[in-house]
């Protein structure tokens, strides 16, 4: 109890140095702030912070990793050849698809050669590991383990099996984070398939439902239409699955319809997704959403392999 | 011996406590518990101004704040601005704070992080990503429900000084 009287820290805080350290920390924040808001001065900072925090990061993740992967090796004969069987009855299907896709993207591209407009297929494509921390609860946002030295642009799409994930928002050097369709502040032209009406799908901040705003009364579009990536802006190649209608309300005293999607791609099941390269040689009406994008990928060009270049000479254009 | 450790003051166990309280805000969990969270960060910083601002104080809530935002890869400072805040007023109030009976240092907690929580949600509407959604403040009260226990906690590990 005496043991004050050794202890040379002083008894009382506070005061004027208190005060005055909470306005000069409070400025330094604000000041950061600023300078990463406004003026994105702070790009080599945030890539130097993202880079230390990303082995933390993997860190975190890694007992769930550790548990999935044991789990996988523990699986019992059984199962992994019952799920032999069903891949490669997957397999069969898939290849009977792509006889007839080959013969169709032949027609497809000699149909195009004729009309003059390039044919923007998805030319390459590279596999990322969804590294397993929350980011945000509220938003719908990922951190994957490829960055620039790999390739990997500010403003690239993301895709997986079974449609499109997301875009990258911001590429650290050895990480990335991707920000999903289902995020709020996210927005994705698209065409209804059935139709080839054009709209915009809004995330919704829960990740199995997205939200078609913009559609007016009488926009024909029904529970179950597939909504499928449209290619304006650039940053989506065109013709990817984005979402199933599941809702429809006509509200006649409202002069938009409000309708619901669930996304194609498992938002929030998948373990990776694809990084995809295409061709963006047509210039479209409309501006890239995302106007940072060219200029962060032709800064990332040097760091990235040469087989990269194409697509990031394509964008500083 | 009681205070033998007085020389270091346990900086080891400090920077773990402080890496235990970032992991666990990023750790991945099932998405209704990943709203419930508490944040463990602010959770820590608190009981730092609370209980032992002799050893910790602004300084220790800038560093967490910025580490937090480098975690979460929100906007730089956004947290540290927060955080310092909440530790000015813990500080100011932990006299009576310390006083007080558990039941009462939650509710005061809850006002904290509650206030905590406010900043973030003004910094992101001004910054222009604003998140609207009620259930961000599903953590707070959760939070201020886990306080008696992360301070008993920290009280064992770390220790009053």
């Amino acid at each position: 109890l005496s043991s004050h009287d050794a202890d040379p820290r002083p008894l009382l805080l506070g005061g004027p140095a208190l005060g005055l350290r909470l306005i000069a920390l409070g400025l330094m924040a604000g000041g950061l702030m600023v300078a990463d808001h406004r003026q994105h001065h702070l790009s080599a900072i945030r890539d130097w912070v993202a880079t230390a925090a990303y082995p933390f990061q993997w860190a975190v993740s890694a007992p769930v990793a550790a548990w999935a992967a044991m789990r996988e090796s523990f699986s019992t004969r059984a199962r992994v050849e019952s799920e032999n069987v069903r891949l490669a009855a997957d397999n069969l299907v898939l290849r009977l698809k792509l006889m007839r896709f080959e013969s169709l993207e032949q027609e497809n591209r000699r149909l195009r050669a004729v009309r003059e407009s390039s044919a923007r297929v998805v030319q390459r494509s590279l596999v990322a590991e969804i590294v397993r921390v929350d980011l945000d609860p509220l938003r719908q946002r990922v951190l994957v383990n490829k960055g620039t030295r790999a390739g990997v642009f500010r403003g690239q799409a993301a895709i997986d099996a079974h449609g499109i994930f997301g875009q990258v928002t911001r590429a650290g050097p050895v990480s990335a984070e991707i920000i999903l369709i289902s995020d709020p502040e996210h927005a994705i032209p698209v065409q209804v398939n059935r139709t080839g009406a054009r709209t915009i799908v809004l995330g919704s901040g829960r990740s199995g439902l997205l939200s078609l705003p913009y559609l007016p009364q009488n926009a024909d579009v029904i529970v179950g239409d597939l909504l499928v990536s449209s290619g304006l802006g650039g940053v989506y190649p065109p013709g990817y699955p984005v979402g199933k209608v599941t809702n429809v309300v006509r509200d006649p005293a409202q002069p938009l319809l409000a309708i619901e999607a669930e996304p194609a791609a498992a938002l929030d099941r998948d373990p990776e997704v694809l990084l995809v390269w295409f061709d963006r040689e047509v210039v479209e009406p409309e501006a890239a959403p995302d106007p940072a994008a060219p200029a962060s990928a032709t800064a990332s060009e040097p760091a990235s392999a040469p087989a990269v270049a194409p697509p990031a000479a394509e964008d500083a254009r | 011996m009681m205070y033998g450790s007085r020389s270091n003051f346990g900086w080891g166990r400090i920077l773990a406590v402080t890496i235990c309280a970032l992991a666990a805000s990023v750790a991945p969990l099932p998405e209704p518990l990943e709203l419930m969270r508490p944040d463990f960060v602010a959770l820590t910083v608190l009981w730092f101004s609370l209980l032992s601002p002799r050893l910790l104080g602004l300084s220790y809530a800038w560093c967490a704040g910025i580490a937090l935002d480098g975690f979460r890869g929100v906007l730089l400072g956004q947290h540290a601005l927060s955080l310092v805040l909440i530790a000015y007023v813990a500080a100011k109030l932990r006299l009576q704070v310390r006083a007080f009976p558990p039941l009462q240092q939650s509710a005061v907690v809850l006002a904290l992080l509650f206030l905590n929580e406010f900043l973030l949600f003004w910094i992101d509407g001004v910054a222009g990503h604003p998140v609207t959604d009620w259930r961000r403040w599903i953590a707070v009260p959760v939070g201020a429900a886990c306080w008696p226990l992360i301070a008993g906690i920290y009280s064992r590990v770390v220790g009053r000084r």
